[in-house]
């Protein structure tokens, strides 16, 4: 067990814009100490970020100010970091549809709005390789992974695509769990820190 | 469960609605007239645009019988954006929101700004797969809306002026509304769904957890940074800015650098709203504001928040 396996984790919540508060509320449910993140001198100190669900090009906006991009791309280099929808599109080392710049972390490619528009939103069950079996996926003007690197582990996939994903110290969903009751996803990145932290 | 494979039962499709509501939290829903518009907005950091015909301050000005924009112009626009897009129906008028379903925008206000079709039924927003934004003015009305279907509830505020006055009034009513709710004992809820002329089972819900179970936002007369972070500050969780962005005055566009330096300020206030230190830097960027119309100065026959039950 880690030292500090008693203290709760630390998980900033990049609050630009989004469902920050969706995710807030699962990192505190399972006993870890949410911080919103708006400006990056609040990355300082945290055990992992969850990048939420949005405007992947609001994000962007706000990166490109006061060295928040550099900032945050050196703070994903080494800290765990999870994406769902728009953050994992931020994530991604290629993004499509149409293309834009992100934090090139996780070695995939994204497709932006793959699934349509909202009217194609969905809710889906499928199988994860997370114990507990099935799990409710939320679909909001979802992108798509259509490829990644070796070094990424596909955890669940829809029609043949991952939806949910790790890479080291990394995960990314193109799904929103945040929405769902079920927080085995949210567990299992906090897992993922201290796995990290111990490491 | 049975609806959880992609078939649309009222459970699933509201959770759909609600959840694309949750996704434009904390940001700025900019009303557009052309495509070169949209770009701007999405440039500037909205998180959706509104595709229209004429922006409120033009109806407002111009008068007549306001309805949905062109499916031209919304596919348009559409077509020149990668974020989400809105559209507005007149309220009431459910096969207008049908084109706009059929055409596939992303959310449909149901809206004052429009002239109403209809001058006792909205339209039954359960209906229909695309979500709903609907105005209010009190915790009843948005209740009503909310009972219909509508995924997202709005202050209504005086569209088209420029003033804040009202979206700060309606925004202040609502919560003070929710807030008295939280201290009534159970037996007590009965009479409240009677006073607010809203569903008991909504009363309860807001009683219980002292907040709309839709996402709550802001729109009516927001045209600075300041006003913005003002709305944001008392409660409204995102804001709609129409006439302010793109107008000079009621008939005139403000040129294309002026809209984005006044877009981005408004996009950065909206998120730091509770850090005077940027609002101070966001208001000192923008040059200037539209002329607006005082609110207190409009004839009661011409404020459009009065349109709706």
């Amino acid at each position: 067990m880690p030292m500090n396996a008693t203290q709760p984790l630390r998980i900033g919540v990049l609050a630009i814009q989004g469902d920050y508060d969706a995710h807030a509320t699962a990192l505190n449910e399972l006993g870890a100490q949410s911080i919103l993140v708006r400006k990056p001198d609040q990355l300082t100190g945290l055990d992992g970020l969850i990048i939420p669900g949005g405007e992947s090009t609001t994000f962007l906006k706000f990166l490109e100010r006061d060295g928040f991009l550099k900032s945050l791309q050196s703070f994903v280099q080494t800290t765990p970091t999870f994406g769902t929808c728009a953050g994992c599109i931020l994530l991604a080392k290629e993004v499509q549809h149409p293309h834009q710049e992100s934090l090139a972390v996780l070695d995939a490619t994204v497709e932006r709005n793959a699934y349509g528009r909202q009217i194609d939103s969905a809710i889906y069950n499928g199988e994860t390789s997370l114990p507990g079996g099935p799990l409710e996926m939320v679909y909001i003007r979802a992108p798509r992974i259509t490829r990644t690197g070796p070094a990424v582990r596909t955890l669940a996939e829809r029609d043949g695509f991952p939806v949910l994903v790790e890479q080291g110290h990394l995960m990314a969903a193109t799904f929103h769990p945040e929405l769902s009751s079920d927080r085995r996803v949210h567990q299992h990145f906090l897992d993922l820190v201290r796995n990290h932290q111990s490491a | 469960m049975s609806d959880l494979n992609g078939n649309h039962t009222t459970t699933t499709s509201l959770r759909l609605k609600v959840g694309l509501a949750e996704m434009l939290k904390g940001g700025v829903i900019m009303d557009v007239t052309d495509a070169k518009q949209a770009e701007i907005a999405e440039k500037a950091g909205a998180v959706a645009v509104m595709a229209l015909e004429r922006v409120p301050a033009q109806i407002r000005a111009e008068g007549g019988v306001a309805r949905m924009a062109s499916p031209k112009k919304i596919k348009e626009i559409m077509a020149s954006t990668s974020i989400p897009v809105m559209a507005k129906c007149r309220i009431g008028h459910f096969a207008e929101a049908q084109v706009l379903q059929e055409l596939g925008v992303d959310f449909i206000d149901e809206s004052e700004v429009l002239t109403p079709a209809d001058e006792l039924h909205h339209v039954d927003k359960h209906a229909f797969k695309t979500p709903f934004v609907c105005g209010a003015r009190d915790l009843g009305e948005a209740l009503r809306r909310i009972a219909e279907g509508a995924a997202m509830i709005r202050t209504k505020g005086e569209a088209g002026t420029g003033d804040v006055v009202h979206a700060v009034k309606h925004m202040r009513q609502i919560v003070k509304d929710m807030r008295s709710l939280t201290v009534l004992g159970e037996e007590e809820l009965y009479a409240a769904a009677k006073e607010f002329r809203a569903p008991y089972e909504l009363i309860r819900m807001v009683a219980k957890s002292g907040k709309l179970p839709v996402p709550n936002f802001s729109a009516g007369g927001i045209a600075t940074p300041a006003d913005a972070a003002l709305v944001r500050q008392l409660g409204a969780e995102a804001v709609f800015v129409g006439s302010g962005i793109f107008m000079q005055d009621s008939y005139t566009f403000a040129e294309p650098a002026e809209a984005t330096i006044r877009a981005r300020a408004i996009v950065r206030a909206a998120t730091h709203f509770d850090d005077p230190k940027i609002l101070a830097e966001c208001s000192e960027e923008c040059t200037g504001a539209m002329k607006g119309l005082a609110v207190a100065a409009l004839d009661q026959s011409q404020m459009l928040q009065t349109r709706g039950w």
